[in-house]
């Protein structure tokens, strides 16, 4: 077999070797999206009482609480960002890296300190290579976060939305996820978690009003207070949860469009691979016939030479 | 008035019960509530303990709750719970045993969620 030949077949056994990997972490990737989803479906129902009880009580309800008021200078922000653990999944870490850098931008053209928070390695290996401060960081579970990891995540945020802003503390709260839009588009999002914003919670009670299901005049137990005091941290941390499991099945559904289009381009490689390879094999077949009839015409004419 | 009342047990992370019941009694944090149907519009936050919810059909769904709300409006009753669980999901073993490493490690909050569980399974 000739050399050129010899390195086409051994690329062609090594780049099907990589589809065949690329194919099986596609379908990893596509069987995770769906526990994903549903994971997000499953803690939907209470993330949307948990919201219709939290405007319940911001509108019904004259209470002013720090989660809830707008300061009138805010000085510090804290962003939270949600990239993943592992990469190989296209774009997605550096869109989620990018849409927190926008905002980051944003807020400091507000004249805003920015505190940053991040969740998943990736996140926190691009911030460490710049040397950029990062208050806090998670990392481990962005595969499958449970409710026990945003309760985690959370704890620390709320402390310092409620801490003074000159001890520290902070007077925004944004977060920065993807959004699960659908199995081909998921896009990195900015909200405002804290303070609620009220334009926000107007819009809900529109839609309810639309239904029209006006919200009920509360009897709070033991006071509104109090249970604003109690509801406000579950609401940050249903939220987070809900961006957490999002950024999940998006991270999954970018894995397995990055996987497919790996395993595509490896079989269109194959394919021209396989090509170059017949066409050195054609070139070799070739050459030798063109040497053999040479070499047999070369000795026709020597014997007939020396026949005369 | 309607004799009866829609209620929905969700966890964080599921639903964990929904049907239609005639009483429901939850502990809060000043005290035990009961909550028939006809109830005044309510939102109470929730102490760890078991919540009993009697069905119109005479039975009763026991289950234990950690931290949460109560809300009822509209003959609707949702209990917000971080952990619910119903008194047959209850491991009685690992409850006990729980109890007791709360015990040994003096945890005031473990101690009370495995006293919660174990009094929930008791109930059924």
């Amino acid at each position: 077999m000739g050399a050129q030949l010899r390195v086409y077949k051994r690329r062609i056994r090594s780049v099907t070797a990589t589809k065949k990997i690329t194919k099986a972490m596609e379908m990893i990737a596509a069987s995770r999206i769906v526990k994903a989803q549903r994971k997000v479906a499953a803690s939907t129902p209470y993330a949307a009482e948990l919201t219709r009880a939290v405007t319940a009580v911001a509108t019904g309800s004259n209470t002013k609480h720090p989660l809830t008021t707008e300061v009138e200078s805010p000085v510090r922000a804290a962003i939270l960002l949600i990239t993943s653990d592992r990469g190989l999944a296209g774009g997605y870490n550096s869109n989620a890296i990018k849409a927190a850098e926008q905002l980051t931008e944003r807020l400091r053209g507000e004249g805003k300190e920015v505190d940053t928070y991040i969740v998943g390695r990736k996140g926190v290996a691009y911030y460490g290579f710049r040397e950029r401060p990062v208050k806090d960081s998670w990392t481990g579970f962005t595969d499958e976060p449970s409710y026990a990891d945003a309760k985690k995540i959370a704890g620390p945020l709320i402390e310092a939305i409620q801490q003074e802003t000159a001890d520290g503390g902070v007077d925004e709260l944004h977060i920065v996820f993807t959004e699960f839009l659908s199995m081909l588009t998921q896009t990195p999002v900015d909200n405002r978690l804290l303070p609620l914003s009220l334009e926000k919670l107007e819009e809900g009670k529109e839609e309810l009003a639309a239904k029209h299901e006006i919200l009920p005049l509360f009897e709070f137990e033991p006071s509104a207070e109090d249970v604003l005091d109690a509801l406000l941290p579950r609401y940050v941390e249903s939220r987070i949860y809900n961006a957490l499991l999002q950024s999940a099945a998006s991270k999954h559904a970018a894995t397995r469009r990055a996987m497919k289009s790996a395993t595509d381009n490896a079989g269109e490689l194959i394919n021209t691979l396989s090509r170059l390879a017949n066409a050195a094999r054609q070139a070799e077949i070739t050459q030798e016939i063109s040497e053999i009839v040479g070499g047999a015409g070369a000795l026709a004419d020597a014997t007939a030479g020396s026949d005369k | 008035m309607a004799a009866e009342l829609h209620v929905e047990l969700v966890a964080a992370d599921r639903q964990v019960w929904s049907g239609e019941a005639t009483l429901v009694v939850a502990r809060t944090t000043s005290g035990d509530i009961g909550v028939m149907p006809g109830h005044q519009p309510l939102l109470g936050v929730l102490e760890s303990g078991p919540v009993t919810i009697r069905t119109t059909d005479g039975g009763t769904v026991v289950a234990a709750v950690h931290g949460g709300f109560i809300s009822f409006a509209d003959n609707k009753l949702s209990l917000l719970a971080e952990i619910a669980e119903l008194s047959d999901e209850i491991d009685v073993q690992r409850a006990e045993r729980a109890l007791e490493r709360a015990q040994t490690e003096a945890d005031r909050f473990a101690e009370r969620r495995a006293e919660v569980r174990l009094r929930a399974a008791a109930a059924r």
